[in-house]
């Protein structure tokens, strides 16, 4: 059910990554020698930031870390961008060892690999919206005209065109990030770090510009790391999503099967409440075809979500067939299995 | 009953009072009571300053220099040498810029000799006719912020030609031209490490709150000590006295960066270098520019201060008109000093902010024209310098240079306004300058004068202690303590009561004026604006119109203090009551208060951290003003490090006195903070 493993080299790999926050939380690491043990050290007065997370994210893949502010989901993301440094554990980037990076091997990986978005958009407030796209290319040593030639493309991208010359304070919050998104992509990096970048804005323009960033991805196919607050945010965008809680990932996987089977009782807290038909799609609750079903003429695709196509199937005494992208039927949906995602278990057949 | 006492402030400030005169009435004056007067136990210790300065100046660490005048190796300190070649290079840069303004022949000599200069006739540099100066400056000004900031340009510079002032501004322009970027480079430099390292913030900080509460005078007598007499030390003492407030301001702006800032700054691949300069001191612009301002004010209110140890320019005949008494040449003089310095801080604004354009025609003229109208001004200027050296025969060419005191002059005018109000006022005048002195200055003056010490130490102290607990107590006392163990406590005292006294007049003035206007927006917004103005004029413009009225006395000094010291209380009390949350204002007027509880019961007591950071502002500028007062004749510390100024041996005595005044100032600032701190936290004002 979930994305099959396309690559063999995942492009992020974290390995037992912690993050210990607490005065001799180094000097414990170096005695432990690599078995962390927890108590001792929340005994010892440190707090953990980011408690052993290992996990990998897929070339093209959006991993959207899910968690209440102190989850550590932040610090995670700090962790791979090497913005904080990690008390201890392995972070490959592409295969390579990035803890073990010098300054300058990091400095050109961030230059030009990484783009990252931030809450609060932290735009330069000296620089115009053009000087601020242009900024990242113009320290990679990229000429005034060639910077400026790609930030007004950049800016074309976000739909700016016309405010180039706006200083940030000069702008909305929708519109600053829309820059900091134009900035974080004018490298053309592979990897993209979002911190929770829509947070700061109104429902309705976060809405707008969910959209608008699921427009851009759909045309770029960056590797995304996504973090967010917002249950509903993480399923609407992610291809997978990690619960994080007290610096532990809870659980790991595709939005669907968080939904459908909650690992821990603190994931059931997010999912009890969301409209299932909302968020499953006809692939995670269809059924083996089989022999004796009597199939309709009617078919559906595996990606569609469930509430576009309930009543076409309430409506139809027959089971209707589902298929992928090639017109091959991969499974079938039948009345009973619609109600059940509608009303629950106990609902009259 | 016990727990009354701890818990209520007044009670305890009511007991501490008692005490307090309790120990005035119980000590007897006498020499060798100590309780009455310590002895001066650090009395010696200018001496020692004094000669260590002149070991390390003339005998620490000795090397061999080369000499060309009797062409050998010649010994000599290190540090002179330092000091030498340090006073060489500012005063290199300030003639050069001078000479380039109005010509001269010094410049020329640096690179060959006096010799040169005398074999060939040609070897002198023409300096640039006034209206070349004045054309490229308003080329500037439109250049960087338009037609407005042009115009400016041509106010400013036009009245310095009109009045005649045209050497003298040119000669000061070209020192400030000099102090004021090095001390801005200088300024950001420590301000960078500051913020970098821990230690060097811990090490600065007291460093930055003695020299900033030490009177602009006690610079004066350690420069000239380490580099001489001349332009160049008026300089170098601007610079030491300017860099500071531009320290702060740096550290504060670079901490005010958001953190999200410097992680996308890291995030783009800067390195350390992009990330300071490119990234967080543009950032924190907002602030560095305030301190810019700064830098610019402290290099133009130095102006006249420096010309004590030999700067040349408009403070030079500032200071010979007011000894002079001539009030309406000072008026001028000081108005080309204020011109100049609102011109220099609104260009440099412009520069900072000067935006790009990216998608301008790029022809060649469109790109070079502000540098090809400042050429055709050039010449045009020059043209019209030749055409002048016809037309005028009497040997001035107007075109080019207007002398000195060849301009037009308004003395008369204000002399004879002078002269009017003398006539018509006098005895009016002087009714109220004889009451204020017989009934209000000398009784309270003696009042200070017969506090024993020991009184005066529990008062101090106790305040301390009430307000900040043992530590602020401790603090306090250490600071009063150097200065009753030097042979000045009697000077501090009167310096002691004419603060007091310009404080609490405008402490009273500057919070009912702040007040009063904050009760309506366009109110509070003008108040502010003339705030501003006023903080612009450097702080001895203000014993002018004093002496006009009231003579060299005790009074012109007082209320040339009143009025400088009520400008930051009147700007903080405003600042503080128009900040107070509207949510507040809102619940409160949902309570139903009328105006007068409103102000009294909710604006007040949440603006007060606020308007006691005005008072602490309001006190060194009080102390600051009084000090300047000591070359209109008071007789306090003031006057002590002005004689020290005149004395060879004067530096151990005017650092020592400077620190007096630094410490008075830093025991109020230390009370004070500590309240408006704890009342803030108390208040969740953060």
């Amino acid at each position: 059910m979930s994305k099959a493993p396309s690559t063999p080299e995942p492009v992020i790999k974290c390995e037992s990554v912690y993050k210990i926050f607490g005065g001799e939380a180094e000097a414990l690491v170096a005695q432990a020698n690599g078995d962390i043990n927890v108590e001792k050290f929340k005994a010892a007065g440190c707090i953990f930031g980011v408690n052993s997370a290992s996990f990998e994210v897929n070339k093209g893949e959006m991993l959207v870390v899910m968690g209440l502010s102190g989850s550590g989901k932040s610090t995670l993301l700090r962790c791979i961008s090497r913005l904080t440094d990690t008390t201890s554990g392995k972070i490959f980037i592409d295969g390579e060892d990035l803890l073990g990076m010098n300054q300058k091997q990091l400095m050109e990986l961030r230059r030009n690999k990484m783009g990252m978005v931030f809450q609060s958009f932290a735009l330069l407030p000296h620089k115009t919206v053009l000087e601020n796209i242009a900024f990242p290319l113009q320290v990679k040593g990229m000429s005034t005209k060639d910077s400026i030639d790609r930030a007004a493309a950049m800016i074309e991208l976000v739909s700016l065109t016309g405010r180039e010359n706006y200083y940030p304070r000069q702008l909305s919050g929708g519109q600053q990030q829309r820059v900091g998104i134009a900035r974080s992509l004018a490298v053309e990096p592979d990897i993209w770090f979002l911190d929770e970048p829509f947070s700061a804005l109104d429902p309705l323009i976060r809405r707008e510009m969910q959209d608008e960033f699921l427009r851009l991805q759909s045309m770029l196919n960056k590797t995304i790391l996504f973090v967010t607050h917002d249950f509903d945010e993480a399923l609407r965008l992610a291809d997978r999503i990690a619960i994080m809680k007290d610096g532990v990932i809870e659980q790991i996987d595709t939005p669907a099967n968080i939904v459908l089977n909650p690992a821990t009782e603190y994931v059931a807290k997010f999912t009890n409440n969301v409209p299932r038909e909302k968020v499953l799609k006809c692939e995670s609750i269809m059924e083996p075809l089989g022999e004796k079903d009597k199939l309709s003429d009617l078919r559906i695709s595996k990606d569609a979500v469930i509430e576009t196509i309930a009543e076409a199937v309430l409506n139809d005494t027959k089971s209707v067939p589902v298929v992928d992208d090639k017109d091959q039927i991969v499974g079938v949906l039948n009345r009973d299995t619609i109600i059940t995602v509608l009303f629950g278990k106990d609902a009259p057949k | 009953m016990m727990q009354n006492i701890n818990q209520s402030k007044p009670i305890q400030f009511a007991i501490l009072l008692c005490l307090f005169f309790a120990l005035c009435f119980a000590i007897e004056p006498s020499e060798t009571n100590i309780l009455w007067r310590l002895p001066a136990l650090i009395g010696g210790f200018p001496a020692v300053l004094n000669d260590s300065v002149e070991y390390l100046m003339f005998d620490w660490f000795n090397i061999d220099v080369y000499n060309a005048d009797i062409d050998d190796y010649e010994e000599t300190a290190l540090l002179k040498e330092i000091t030498r070649s340090v006073s060489r290079s500012v005063l290199f840069s300030i003639e050069l810029i001078r000479e380039v303004l109005l010509g001269g022949v010094k410049t020329i000599v640096a690179f060959t000799s006096w010799d040169f200069i005398d074999e060939n006739e040609w070897a002198v540099w023409p300096g640039l006719p006034w209206t070349v100066v004045i054309g490229s400056a308003v080329v500037l000004g439109y250049a960087l912020n338009g037609i407005r900031l042009a115009l400016l340009v041509v106010f400013a510079l036009g009245y310095i030609v009109v009045f005649g002032q045209w050497e003298p501004a040119m000669e000061t322009l070209s020192f400030v031209l000099v102090a004021a970027p090095i001390s801005v480079v200088l300024g950001i430099a420590f301000g960078i490490w500051a913020f970098k390292s821990a230690r060097a913030e811990a090490t600065l900080m007291p460093l930055l709150n003695v020299a900033q509460t030490m009177p602009h005078f006690s610079y004066l007598v350690p420069v000239t000590v380490f580099f001489g007499v001349g332009d160049h030390a008026g300089a170098i003492a601007t610079v030491i006295f300017a860099t500071p407030p531009m320290i702060r301001l740096t550290l504060l702006g670079l901490k005010g960066v958001s953190p999200e800032v410097a992680e996308a700054g890291m995030m783009n691949g800067c390195s350390k270098f992009q990330l300071m300069f490119k990234v967080m001191v543009p950032s924190a612009r907002h602030n560095i520019l305030v301190g810019v301002n700064q830098v610019i004010m402290q290099c133009l209110a130095m102006a006249v201060i420096a010309s004590f140890i030999g700067a040349k320019g408009l403070g030079y005949n500032l200071l010979l008109s007011l000894n002079q008494l001539r009030i309406g040449q000072a008026l001028e003089l000081g108005i080309c000093i204020v011109l100049i310095a609102i011109t220099l801080d609104k260009l440099s604004l412009g520069w900072a902010n000067k935006q790009i354009d990216y998608f301008a025609s790029s022809s060649f003229i469109e790109r070079h024209k502000y540098g090809l109208i400042v050429l055709a001004i050039l010449i045009g200027g020059i043209l019209l310098a030749l055409v002048g050296s016809v037309i005028f025969k009497d040997g001035i060419n107007y075109f080019y240079l207007i002398p000195h005191n060849k301009g037009i002059t308004t003395e008369l005018f204000w002399q004879s306004g002078v002269d009017w109000m003398v006539d018509n006022w006098y005895s009016g005048l002087q009714v109220f300058n004889t009451g204020l002195i017989v009934n209000i200055l000398i009784p309270m003056k003696n009042a200070y004068l017969s506090m024993p010490v020991a009184a005066t130490f529990l008062l101090t102290m106790g305040i301390g202690y009430i307000v900040g607990g043992i530590r602020s107590a401790l603090t306090v006392g250490a600071f009063l303590l150097f200065i009753a163990l030097t042979e000045w406590w009697d000077r501090a005292l009167i310096t002691a009561y004419m603060t007091t006294f310009g404080v609490v007049v405008s402490v009273i003035i500057g919070t009912t004026i702040g007040i009063l206007c904050a009760q309506n927006s366009r109110a509070s917004k003008s108040a502010l604006i003339v705030c501003d103005t006023f903080q612009t004029f450097p702080s001895f413009i203000y014993l002018i119109p004093v002496i006009m009225l009231f003579g060299v006395t005790d009074t012109s000094v007082l209320i040339a203090v009143v009025i400088y010291a009520t400008i930051p209380a009147v700007r903080y009390t405003v600042e503080g009551l128009r900040n107070v949350p509207e949510a507040l204002l809102d619940a409160g007027a949902m309570s139903g208060v009328n105006r007068w509880q409103r102000l009294t019961s909710i604006e007040l007591p949440l603006a007060m951290p606020h308007i006691m950071l005005g008072i602490n502002q309001t006190v060194v500028f009080a102390l600051f003003m009084v000090i300047i007062g000591a070359m209109i004749g008071t007789e306090d510390l003031g006057q002590y490090i002005l004689k020290a100024l005149s004395d060879k041996n004067g530096i151990g005595n005017g650092l020592m006195l400077g620190l007096c005044v630094a410490f008075i100032g830093l025991a109020v600032d230390h009370v004070i903070s500590t309240w408006a701190k704890e009342r803030r936290a108390a208040l969740g004002l953060v």
